[in-house]
C-alpha cells in the first residue's frame, strides 16, 4: 500500500499531515508532501485510508 | 442602515442579513437544497446562492465564470468603479489568476504550520492571561470577555505592532469590520483614515527598525525581483486584519457555545482530551463561520440558472457543510466524526491562507478554557447573539461556570 499526492490539486487544507504525521509532511507553503516513498505499513493503513478520505481537494490517493 | 422587508422565500428572495437567517440559517438552507438548489434574490442588485456541497464546489473551483474581485457582498451591483481584476483592494483574496497565484505564494510560508507552531506558546499563555482577568467572575462572557481577544493579539504579534497598541488595534479592528457594512462611503473612508494613519507609521517604523515579523517579511517580498508596491502591502495587512480576526473568534464562540449547551460533548472532550483534533474539525464543520461572495464574470448558465455579467454570487460553504448527501448525520454534531470532508476554509485556489493558524487558535483556545473551566452552562440562552453577515458567530455568550 502506497499513498500518493495530487500536487496539482493540493491546495495545502493541512488534513493529511494533521492526521497521518507518520506519512505526510509539509513544505514551506504549506502544501501536503509525502514521507519518503510513500509506503504505508499496515499499522498505518487506517491512518493512510483517513487521509484519503478527510481531503477536501480528493488530492491523495492510495495505491494497493 | 435601510429598513428591509422580511424576506417571505428564501428561494426567490434570499437575504442573508434576514432576522430569521441570522438568527437560524440552517432549516433555510435544508429547504433550499431541497427545493431550489441554487436560490435568487433581486437584492443587492441581484444575486444566487447555491446550498448544496457539489454546487458550492463547483463554484470555488470555477475561477474562469466567477471572479473574487469582490469577495463581500455590498449593497448594489459594482459598478465599473469596482475594484479592479487581477490584484483587487486586498491580495490575494481578491485577485484572479495568474496574479493571484505569486500573490498567494509570497504570503504562504508566513502562515505555514512550522510558522504556526512557534506562535503556539504565545497564544496559550494569552488565553490564560485573559482567563486569569475573569477569574473571580461566576459569569463568564465566552464572546466579550474571551474569543474576540484571542486572534486580536495573534495578529498584532505576528505583524509586529506594539503590544502598548492592543486596544488602539482591537478599536481599529471592530472600525474595518463593521465598515465592511456601511453603505456611506465617504463615511467609510473618513472613519478608515485613522486606521490608514497607524498603519503607515507602523510601516516606516518597520523600514527604519527591520525585524522578524509579518511587516518586514511583506517590505523584504519581492515580485520577479521588484518589491511590492505600497497598495500590495497595505491591502494584504488589511486582508490579515479583516480575515484573521472576526472569523477566528466565532470559531472560538460558536465552540464554547456548543459545549455549554450539550454537557455530554464537553464531558467527553474534559475526559478524553485526545480527541481535540477531531472536535476541532467538527467545531468547523458545524459551525462554519465564512461564507465568501463571487462576481459572475459574464453572462453564463450555471446548473440551469440564468447568471448576468456581474450578478453576486454567495459561496455557502457552511451551508455545503449541513448537505446530508456529502455527511451522513449532517445535521447532527458528532465530536469523533472521523470522515469530516468539510470546506469551512473554502476549496481551491483561495483556500483559506490562515487555515493553521485558525485550527490552532480552536484548539489551544478551547483547551485552555475548558482546562480552567471543565463545567458550564449558558447563563441566559434568550441573551445569545450571533453576527450578521458573511462571518457567522457566537458573540454575545455568557456563561455560567459551574463547580
Amino acid at each position: 500500500m502506497k499513498v500518493v499526492i495530487n500536487a496539482d490539486a493540493c491546495t495545502g487544507q493541512g488534513r493529511c499531515f494533521g492526521i497521518a504525521p507518520e506519512l505526510f509532511d509539509f513544505d514551506d507553503l504549506g502544501n501536503g508532501v509525502v514521507k519518503g516513498d510513500g509506503n504505508v505499513t499496515p499499522e498505518l493503513a487506517e491512518k493512510a485510508r483517513l487521509a484519503e478520505a478527510n481531503c477536501p481537494e480528493h488530492a491523495i490517493s492510495i495505491e494497493e | 442602515m435601510s429598513i428591509k422587508p422580511p424576506v417571505e422565500d428564501f428561494a426567490t428572495d434570499w437575504d442573508h442579513t434576514d432576522p430569521a437567517w441570522v438568527a437560524n440559517p440552517y432549516p433555510i438552507w435544508d429547504d433550499l437544497r431541497e427545493k431550489c438548489p441554487v436560490a435568487h434574490t433581486d437584492r443587492y442588485g441581484g444575486g444566487w446562492f447555491p446550498s448544496t456541497y457539489e454546487l458550492v464546489s463547483a463554484v470555488a473551483n470555477d475561477t474562469d465564470n466567477f471572479t473574487s474581485r469582490t469577495v463581500v457582498i455590498g449593497n448594489g451591483r459594482p459598478g465599473d468603479d469596482a475594484p479592479p481584476a487581477p490584484i483587487g483592494v486586498a491580495p490575494p483574496i481578491s485577485s484572479d489568476p495568474p496574479f493571484h497565484h505569486i500573490a498567494r505564494r509570497l504570503i504562504l510560508p508566513a502562515f505555514s504550520p512550522g510558522v504556526v507552531n512557534t506562535i503556539e506558546t504565545f497564544v496559550r499563555e494569552y488565553c490564560g492571561k485573559l482567563l486569569d482577568n475573569v477569574s473571580a467572575q461566576e459569569i463568564v462572557n465566552g464572546g466579550s470577555d474571551y474569543a474576540q481577544y484571542i486572534p486580536v493579539a495573534v495578529i498584532r504579534q505576528m505583524l509586529g505592532f506594539p503590544e502598548k497598541d492592543d486596544d488602539l488595534f482591537r478599536e481599529f479592528v471592530h472600525i474595518v469590520l463593521e465598515g465592511i457594512d456601511e453603505p456611506d462611503l465617504e463615511k467609510r473612508i473618513a472613519d478608515f483614515e485613522p486606521i490608514r494613519i497607524y498603519i503607515e507609521d507602523q510601516v516606516q517604523d518597520h523600514i527604519d527598525n527591520p525585524r522578524d515579523d509579518l511587516t518586514s517579511y511583506l517590505l523584504n517580498a519581492e515580485i520577479a525581483g521588484s518589491k511590492l508596491l505600497p497598495e500590495h502591502i497595505f491591502g494584504t495587512m488589511i486582508l490579515v486584519l479583516v480575515a484573521g480576526i472576526d472569523t477566528t473568534w466565532s470559531g472560538i464562540a460558536s465552540s464554547l457555545y456548543h459545549l455549554a449547551t450539550n454537557p455530554k460533548d464537553l464531558e467527553r472532550l474534559v475526559n478524553e482530551p485526545e480527541l481535540m483534533p477531531l472536535a476541532v474539525e467538527e467545531f468547523l464543520r458545524f459551525y462554519s463561520p465564512v461564507t465568501m461572495a463571487r462576481l459572475v464574470k459574464e453572462d453564463f448558465d450555471f446548473n440551469g440558472c440564468p447568471m448576468k455579467k456581474d450578478d453576486w454570487l454567495l459561496l455557502g460553504f457552511p451551508a455545503a457543510n449541513r448537505d446530508p448527501k456529502a455527511f451522513p448525520d449532517a445535521d447532527k454534531f458528532v465530536i469523533d466524526r472521523k470522515i469530516n470532508r468539510h470546506v469551512a476554509f473554502g476549496l481551491g485556489i483561495h483556500r483559506c491562507a490562515g487555515s493553521n493558524l485558525a485550527r490552532m487558535e480552536m484548539r489551544v483556545a478551547i483547551e485552555e478554557f475548558i482546562k480552567r473551566y471543565p463545567k458550564f452552562e449558558l447563563a441566559d440562552a434568550d441573551a445569545v447573539t450571533w453576527s450578521q453577515g458573511q462571518v457567522r458567530g457566537a458573540r454575545n455568550l455568557p456563561l455560567r461556570i459551574l463547580n
